[in-house]
């Protein structure tokens, strides 16, 4: 089924039907300032390969127009989750980074608590479904390529600003996964503030996105009807045949004969696609899954102790004085009548709660864990606040972006918020957060301070 | 009225539509810019660590670097195989290997793009903090996940070759 007659077919029409520019193989009219791009067209540089240059018999519109539906449909679910994630993080406390985003997020709106998995979910889907596409992303990006290098590069000022709203999509793309991979894995070698140029990078990403689909989509729809996929899904090697020459120059002039089937080269790009979802799922929904996360950091395994499990920031690297944590440790409840000062045992002595929580991380990593201590609205009542709005949780490590956090209101209630004091029936170890750490169901990893050393009810 | 949006269309090169979502686009993406700081964009201790400089390298690295290096390489396994076939067409394989070749190199070139930070281990300092632990496995695994690929690859093409092998001489009467 074509709904538009093979491009072949255009020199044998009647000579009264008119031509719109970019119907057909035949280059478009130059618009204004012809001269200038006419101009351009003499002096192409050395390197710029020839339309000839081109052979994949695969590459043409429809194969564009897959990947190009695939994260169309899939990309903005990354988009979605991340744009949530801001939300976990308490924009409303002035604690999600970057600070000042002026009208580029999502509604503001109290986290909510259950489930206990949210952040688990939206962070694990933004991370994971976002290094899953990476194979779809390139290979969108091979398919185009001959558009890249096409000579002239211009025809018109419509041409020059779509080619310039191209810089905001692949740059954005490109720009987020990488400043992403490199986060997942500590390694932060570009320098900046992740959180500041992820942000605003999605956020140029959005726009170049949005523009392109809605410059693009018409063309993908009619490219999509050029060939059926159930069809393509049969056809073997043998019987593969290039696409039609289209006007945007996708495919191949004089294609070589295929090395590759359709279904073949999407077959390599959605098993690329499966083998980083083994590679990667693992540190999101743990268990045995886990050992699968070879390549990434919290696949690792700790042992098999009750506080082994992954660790964010090691007492060493938060500086913390082991001597502090020791005897002399006290508990500072403050925002009510009275300041209250607790030590360790007055807090064991106190009702025990246990809840299995997860930490979730930014980094698309969890772990869920048993973890027990003192409901946090049991000390809320203790410091004689019976309603907290808020409140707001120091550690005792020095000062940093994650050295303190504040709660809302229905993250201080929630009968499994926590200060916790054991995890799996054990004292916590001191890079768990010993003597006493937050744990809040539905909490971004980061906001469950450890080494805890006091808690302002706030009203 | 007509032919004003022919003439338009003419002289800009697209339909109004486009003109406008392209004006909205990039008055959007300048009032990114505005928020985040046009300072924020360019580090001047070290240029490398400019958000500007990695936006526009990430197109660069990926279009001027990364594409004719995998396309290079590519189209010479082709032409090495051609070139074998081409002068030994006797000694050519039953079943054409290229393939074979392409998918482990492809998913092993994959996983090191996408994880080389902990196969080289850079950011040794700051995984160590984060996590408590070293780098150490991660080129071992790579290696072996790699070696897997090959291997498996070069099993289903011993099956293969097989499976085409019976075939042919199954046939070979009836030709």
């Amino acid at each position: 089924m074509t709904p538009t007659p093979p491009e072949t077919d255009d020199d044998s029409r009647p000579p009264e039907v008119q031509r719109g520019p970019g119907d057909g193989r035949q280059p478009p009219d130059y618009g204004f300032p012809s001269g200038l791009w006419k101009a351009i067209e003499k002096y192409k540089p050395p390197g710029i390969p020839s339309d000839k240059a081109w052979r994949s018999p695969l590459r043409g519109p429809w194969l564009t127009s897959v990947f190009g539906f695939l994260l169309l449909v899939s990309l903005p679910l990354v988009i979605l989750t991340g744009l949530l994630d801001y939300i976990a993080y308490g924009p409303q406390f002035h604690q999600a980074i970057p600070g000042n985003v002026g009208f580029l997020h999502l509604p503001f709106f109290n986290w909510p608590t259950r489930p206990a998995w949210l952040f688990q979910f939206t962070e694990g889907l933004h991370v994971v479904l976002g290094l899953v596409l990476v194979p779809v992303v390139l290979a969108k990006l091979w398919s185009v390529m001959p558009k890249l290098f096409a000579w002239p590069p211009i025809r018109s000022v419509a041409n020059l600003l779509e080619r310039l709203s191209l810089i905001m999509i692949v740059g954005g793309i490109v720009f987020e996964i990488v400043t992403g991979l490199l986060n997942i894995q500590y390694d932060y070698i570009f320098g900046f503030n992740f959180y500041t140029a992820h942000y605003f990078g999605a956020w140029v990403f959005i726009v170049g996105f949005v523009v392109h689909v809605s410059l693009k989509f018409p063309t993908m729809v009619r490219s999509l009807r050029t060939r059926s996929l159930r069809t393509e899904l049969r056809t073997p090697l043998a019987r593969t045949r290039p696409e039609a020459p289209d006007p945007d120059g996708l495919a191949a002039s004089s294609p070589s004969p295929p090395t590759i089937s359709r279904r073949g080269a999407l077959a390599v790009v959605g098993g690329g696609s499966l083998m980083i979802a083994v590679l990667s799922v693992g540190q999101t929904v743990g268990g045995a899954a886990r050992n699968a996360a070879l390549l990434l950091p919290r696949g690792r395994s700790y042992g098999s102790g009750p506080n082994d499990f992954q660790i964010n920031r090691t007492a060493a690297s938060a500086k913390i004085d082991p001597a502090a944590t020791g005897a002399s440790w006290r508990l500072t409840l403050l925002g009510g009548p009275t300041q209250v000062l607790l030590t360790r045992p007055m807090l064991l002595a106190m009702e025990q709660h246990s809840a299995d929580l997860p930490i979730a991380c930014v980094e698309g990593w969890s772990t869920t864990q048993n973890w027990s201590g003192v409901r946090l609205r049991d000390l809320a009542h203790l410091a004689g606040v019976s309603a907290p709005l808020s409140a707001y949780v120091v550690s005792l490590e020095g000062p940093g972006i994650f050295s303190q956090a504040r709660l809302q209101s229905n993250q201080v209630v929630d009968p499994d918020s926590l200060l916790a004091l054991k995890v799996n029936g054990v004292d916590l170890s001191l890079d768990h957060g010993y003597p006493a750490r937050i744990i809040v169901p539905a909490l971004p990893g980061v906001h469950n301070t450890k080494w805890v050393r006091s808690i302002d009810f706030e009203t | 009225m007509r032919s004003l949006m022919t003439g338009l269309k003419q002289l800009y090169g697209a339909n109004p539509l486009h003109l406008l979502s392209l004006l909205g686009g990039f008055a959007l993406v300048g009032y990114v810019i505005s928020i985040l700081g046009l300072n924020q964009l360019w580090d001047s201790r070290v240029w490398w660590h400019s958000i500007v400089v990695w936006f526009v390298g990430a197109i660069v690295v990926h279009d001027l670097v990364l594409f004719p290096l995998y396309a290079i390489a590519d189209r010479s396994l082709g032409a090495g195989w051609r070139a074998i076939t081409g002068r030994l067409p006797a000694a050519a394989p039953r079943v054409p290997p290229i393939n074979y070749i392409r998918v482990p190199v492809l998913g092993s070139g994959l996983l090191f793009l996408m994880f080389f930070p902990g196969i080289i281990e850079q950011g040794k300092r700051t995984y160590h903090g984060a996590t408590g632990l070293t780098q150490s496995p991660f080129l071992d695994r790579w290696l072996l996940i790699s070696a897997a690929l090959f291997g498996l690859s070069a099993v289903a093409y011993a099956v293969r070759s097989l499976l085409v092998g019976h075939r042919q001489n199954d046939d070979a009467p009836a030709s």
